[in-house]
């Protein structure tokens, strides 16, 4: 599903991110990164997608060659992967239904289908009755679960997600983490990079740890493992 | 996959409205630009339509020797005639020559001329028309040197000063328009670069969700084909009108003595041509432009 040989990235000013990341992650797997700020960890995750390109190394995504990816094959790509940020990135004008339409109609899906597909992937985040809202008027939480949304409605074969629960309080942070376990649930790969100690170290899972770009740490129901 | 070209031209005009001041600049600098353009089309039209007017009315003068005698100068005539290329041949003897001039000075001068009718000294001439307007130079040299022929005058000069006046106004109205469509483009691209800086984030989940770029580019391009469009309107409909008021009011009689102006319906439809192909042409540009360095993904 993902893969990872020998992955190096270097920024154009200089500043090495990862030195050498070899790794697997099989299809239905839940997938916690962790480890301190600046280890490299978001760029391991934006290699995924395609944000950053890898100085050196091959990477495979949901059968994508990364390295070999014509630009105009990215969006193919990333309609493969649902991604989920720390802030949410919701567009503020729009409501939450037309937040997750806009997933569709960026990809061409019928506005008919897109209706049904929007209010399915409402009801599977428990926020069916907040369709119409605006972002500004929703909690932090809900506005992650619309957020949660928009990433499942293309239906994707991978979740990325980069510190979901980084900016919520311990109560929604409970209520994402059960969205993402019944998303894995069905089948799809997850793959959560994060800082929140009491969800990895309670809900076991697949732990990559990383440190000055390095994979230091690969285990099965492992823990968070750090102090901080 | 097909192109959802409502989709595109709804969020084109959203993005118009949302940055009014910028798009109003854009769309009276592409006005402006085109309003010129137009003004020097029109001229540039109905110049090409008066000289080939004045040219298909030129005539040459030849004049005879004073010494020529009639026999000589009935001779000559024949000569001219057999020339080739020649449509009409008319004799215009002194007498008649006279009262030519009489009329075209007017009744006021009736006691001076009957004073010079007394001694005419005008020479008879011959007014020879070319079949090819444009021949009419070489077909004046052949006559002049003819031997009962004095001098011939013939309409060059005349024309040849009016060309080069026209061909100075076209050139200062294109150099005009070139640098305008220069600042009408860098407008537009500046009034697209401003959209896609206040839809940056709109355009990173747009990237993020999979839209292809031109899915991305295309809201943008139609914003610069309306800017373009409306730009193209306005002094369309301005020349339009403007002409259409100057056919009616003083191309029949004022200027109609000197040359007809053009129709009002051929000149606007050339104008149609080229002030929306121009205009878009600056839209899309301008668009495109503004475009390609945002979005490298």
């Amino acid at each position: 599903m993902i893969e990872m040989q020998d992955v190096w990235k270097e920024y154009p000013n200089g500043t090495p991110a990862l030195n050498g990341v070899s790794v697997q992650i099989g299809k239905s797997e839940f997938v916690y990164v962790v480890g301190p700020s600046g280890a490299g960890k978001s760029t391991f995750i934006k290699l995924m997608y395609r944000e950053e390109r890898p100085t050196r190394g091959h990477i495979f995504v949901n059968g994508f060659n990364i390295e070999r990816l014509k630009h105009r094959k990215i969006p193919l790509l990333r309609r493969s992967i649902g991604v989920v940020f720390q802030d949410f990135k919701l567009l503020p004008n729009l409501t939450a239904a037309e937040n997750v339409a806009f997933a569709q109609e960026v990809i061409g899906v019928p506005v008919r289908q897109t209706r049904r597909r929007v209010r399915e992937a409402l009801e599977w985040v428990g926020l069916a009755d907040k369709a119409d809202v605006l972002p500004s008027h929703l909690s932090g939480g809900e506005q992650q679960r619309i957020a949660i949304a928009r990433a499942l409605v293309n239906n994707p074969q991978v979740i990325i997600a980069d510190e979901p629960t980084g900016n919520l309080d311990p109560e929604s942070s409970w209520g994402i983490m059960k969205l993402f376990q019944r998303i894995n649930d069905r089948g799809t790969t997850v793959v959560m990079a994060t800082h929140n100690r009491e969800i990895v170290n309670t809900m076991r899972k697949r732990v990559i740890a990383i440190e000055r770009g390095q994979i230091v740490r690969d285990e099965a129901k492992g823990t968070y493992g750090y102090e901080d | 996959m097909r192109i959802r070209l409502f989709r595109h031209f709804r969020e084109g005009i959203k993005n118009l409205v949302r940055n009014g001041w910028m798009t109003f600049a854009s769309v009276a600098s592409v006005g402006i630009t085109l309003l010129i353009l137009g003004v020097t089309l029109v001229i540039a039209l109905n110049a090409q339509q008066m000289s080939s007017y004045v040219a298909g009315q030129l005539q040459i003068n030849a004049f005879f020797k004073m010494s020529a005698t009639p026999a000589a100068e009935q001779q000559t005539l024949a000569q001219i005639k057999a020339l080739p290329g020649i449509k009409s041949v008319q004799f215009v003897s002194r007498e008649q020559g006279l009262k030519d001039l009489q009329k075209t000075l007017g009744a006021q001068y009736n006691t001076i001329m009957d004073g010079i009718s007394l001694k005419n000294t005008l020479p008879d001439k011959a007014v020879i028309e070319a079949v090819d307007p444009r021949q009419t130079v070489q077909i004046g040299e052949e006559i002049s040197q003819l031997p009962t022929i004095d001098h011939i005058q013939d309409g060059q000069q005349f024309v040849d000063k009016l060309f080069r006046f026209l061909d100075v106004v076209r050139n200062i109205g294109l150099a005009f328009v070139v640098g305008l469509i220069v600042t009408a483009m860098f407008l537009i691209s500046n009034t697209i670069k401003l959209t896609i800086f206040s839809r940056r984030r709109e355009i990173e989940i747009m990237k993020l969700v999979g839209a292809t770029n031109w899915f991305i580019r295309w809201p943008f391009l139609t914003e610069g084909v309306l800017i373009g469009a409306i730009g193209a309107a306005i002094p369309f409909a301005a020349i339009w009108a403007a002409y259409h008021w100057m056919y009616v009011h003083v191309g029949g009689a004022f200027l109609g003595l000197v040359f007809p102006l053009m129709a009002v319906s051929v000149v606007t439809a050339k104008l149609a041509w080229i002030l929306f192909g121009v205009g878009l042409f600056i839209g899309v540009w301008g668009g495109i432009m503004s475009v390609r360095r945002f979005l490298r993904v």
